[in-house]
């Protein structure tokens, strides 16, 4: 996953305040974080200079913006489908008590995380613990991955 | 509900739809699961004598004049077969055994048979899988890597399902330690508890825990890792060793070191052994050739007597055996080159539902209905738990026991 630094690396470094944001390091955490968008940043859309930037910007934005509500990114190619996610995942265990929480794969709707047809799969992202302003910094699925097929931006 | 037969974990919570002869939808299936179901319907075999097709009556009727007319026949494989069919092979190998030296081997006899033969006669002592759930606070993978092999085994037995005494689970209650030669990604997943040895590193690695239970100063470079271990280990209140082919392959002959261990864990608290079988039947025939004979995987009847040893092992009958039957396992692409090219000389007798080496090079192919999907059974997870199972579609091909039984007959 790219990290605030390597954003910022690509942008004009002028802190010139167009975006809104006091500096262009600050416009890299939002752009990390989804609040802001490569367009707010006016200069590099407009000058020439940065084509190759914003060009290479789009790259390595492209799978933030494709994450979740959650920010949670699945990489099927690398997942194994061992289930230790769907047996970890706290809302998974209190979903179904008496399957994913003893292992066996969940039966009913309510669970997040499930295995199908070898990967992983994600329903439900609204019930995940970090959905929401006020969601929490939970990171069992990630934790527990052995391929790291499971990520947040 | 179907079951999985793609590795010895015999999964039973698999939801399954099939169309057209293959598979449609799949829940709850891991990756390797997923590509044996998927696989498992293509490059069917048809029945064969030297090439070409010939009915089944044919073949079979083929097949046992091979075995009959042989003075030293092999039967080997069986790991992916029932139990009936497995108990229908022994008897076969000991019909054969009573006018020639007939061996019977499972694909175990390269790797865990040798401990298995020590678990099933009870000089190591062993658990079942939902016990390790229920009461295993320390699970150690030594030479293993399930998270690869066997990829639901940490998620539905030892690392992160909630248990009757482990309610906490891997959030505080368990911990999970890998021994292996490199990172791998079951390595990964105990983070701390990683030790990484040289190849054949195994043998100093135990003295070194036994050293320092004794509260010696262990002959390692990090000894203070081997001290933090220790302590884990003594801290433990139900322990559980899951040895994988790299301990076997590294200790050999020497087994009694790790019962050594054992024994010094014991003493100081519960720590059980279940080998890493892979295939999905492999232990059910170690069972039924131990209650038979009492040894585990490879066996020769002459006389109507079972001799076992080296100069009865598979590398030794492949070398003088004159006819081959290979069943529930593929020996030209798994055994050793220089096993299989002696076996390739001989005439094989191929009883497998998909195409592999095997059934290329065999001069009798006769085909068989895919077990868990088309023929039911029972089968023995790796802990030893008996599981049956019932065909989840039609088939008119025969099940490995019913060929075994018709080439019983005609022998």
């Amino acid at each position: 996953m790219v990290s605030a630094m390597e954003i910022y690396m690509l942008l004009p470094k002028t802190n010139c305040k167009k975006c809104g944001v006091a500096t262009c390091m600050a416009f890299a955490v939002g752009l990390l974080g989804r609040q802001k968008k490569v367009d707010e940043c006016t200069p590099l859309i407009e000058e020439k200079k940065y084509e190759a930037k914003l060009k290479k910007l789009r790259e390595v934005m492209a799978p933030i913006e494709k994450a979740s509500e959650t920010g949670l990114i699945i990489h099927p190619e690398k997942c194994f489908g061992c289930g230790n996610c769907v047996v970890a995942c706290p809302v998974n265990v209190a979903a179904e008590p008496t399957r994913t929480a003893v292992g066996l794969g969940p039966e009913g709707e309510k669970v997040i995380l499930r295995v199908e047809d070898g990967v992983v799969v994600v329903n439900n992202l609204k019930e995940c613990k970090r959905f929401g302003p006020s969601g929490t910094l939970c990171n069992a699925c990630t934790a527990t991955c052995p391929s790291k097929a499971i990520e947040f931006v | 509900m179907a079951i999985c037969t793609g590795c010895s974990l015999l999964c039973e919570d698999i939801v399954a739809s099939f169309e057209n002869g293959s598979l449609k939808h799949a829940k709850n299936l891991c990756r390797k699961g997923h590509g044996h179901f998927q696989a498992a319907f293509t490059e069917r075999t048809r029945p064969m004598i030297d090439g070409e097709q010939v009915t089944i009556d044919k073949a079979v009727e083929r097949a046992a004049e091979i075995l009959k007319s042989a003075k030293s026949p092999l039967l080997y494989g069986w790991s992916n077969c029932t139990e009936e069919a497995q108990s229908e092979g022994i008897a076969l190998a000991e019909k054969l055994g009573a006018t020639a030296e007939a061996t019977i081997a499972c694909t175990t006899s390269f790797c865990e048979g040798i401990l298995m033969e020590r678990v099933l006669s009870g000089k190591i002592e062993t658990c079942t899988l939902d016990d390790v759930r229920n009461y295993a606070d320390t699970s150690i993978f030594w030479g293993s890597d399930p998270s690869s092999s066997h990829p639901r085994h940490l998620s539905r037995f030892s690392y992160y399902p909630r248990g009757e005494k482990r309610q906490r689970s891997y959030e505080e209650e368990r911990t999970c330690i890998a021994v292996d030669v490199r990172r791998s990604p079951t390595a990964q997943l105990c983070s701390n508890y990683y030790f990484r040895l040289p190849p054949g590193g195994d043998l100093p690695f135990m003295e070194a825990i036994l050293a320092v239970l004794d509260g010696k100063i262990p002959k390692v470079a990090d000894k203070k890792k081997m001290i933090e271990l220790a302590t884990v280990l003594k801290k433990t209140e139900w322990g559980a060793i899951f040895p994988g082919p790299g301990l076997i392959y590294s200790l050999q002959d020497k087994m009694e070191l790790f019962e050594q261990l054992l024994a010094r864990l014991n003493e100081i608290t519960p720590f059980k052994v279940v080998p890493m079988v892979a295939d999905c039947n492999a232990r059910g025939f170690n069972e039924l050739l131990f209650e038979k004979t009492g040894h585990a995987s490879s066996v020769s009847f002459n006389g109507g007597s079972a001799a076992y040893g080296p100069e009865h092992s598979v590398l030794a009958a492949a070398k003088k055996c004159d006819a081959v039957l290979a069943i529930g396992s593929d020996p030209l692409s798994e055994l050793p080159i220089g096993t299989a090219r002696a076996l390739a000389h001989q005439p094989i007798i191929a009883i497998d539902p998909r195409r592999s080496l095997t059934t290329d090079a065999a001069k009798v192919v006769i085909p068989s209905a895919l077990i868990g999907l088309e023929a039911g059974g029972t089968a023995v997870r790796m802990d030893g738990v008996k599981i049956k199972f019932e065909p989840v579609m039609n088939s008119e091909l025969l099940t490995d026991e019913q060929i075994l039984a018709r080439i019983m007959e005609a022998v």
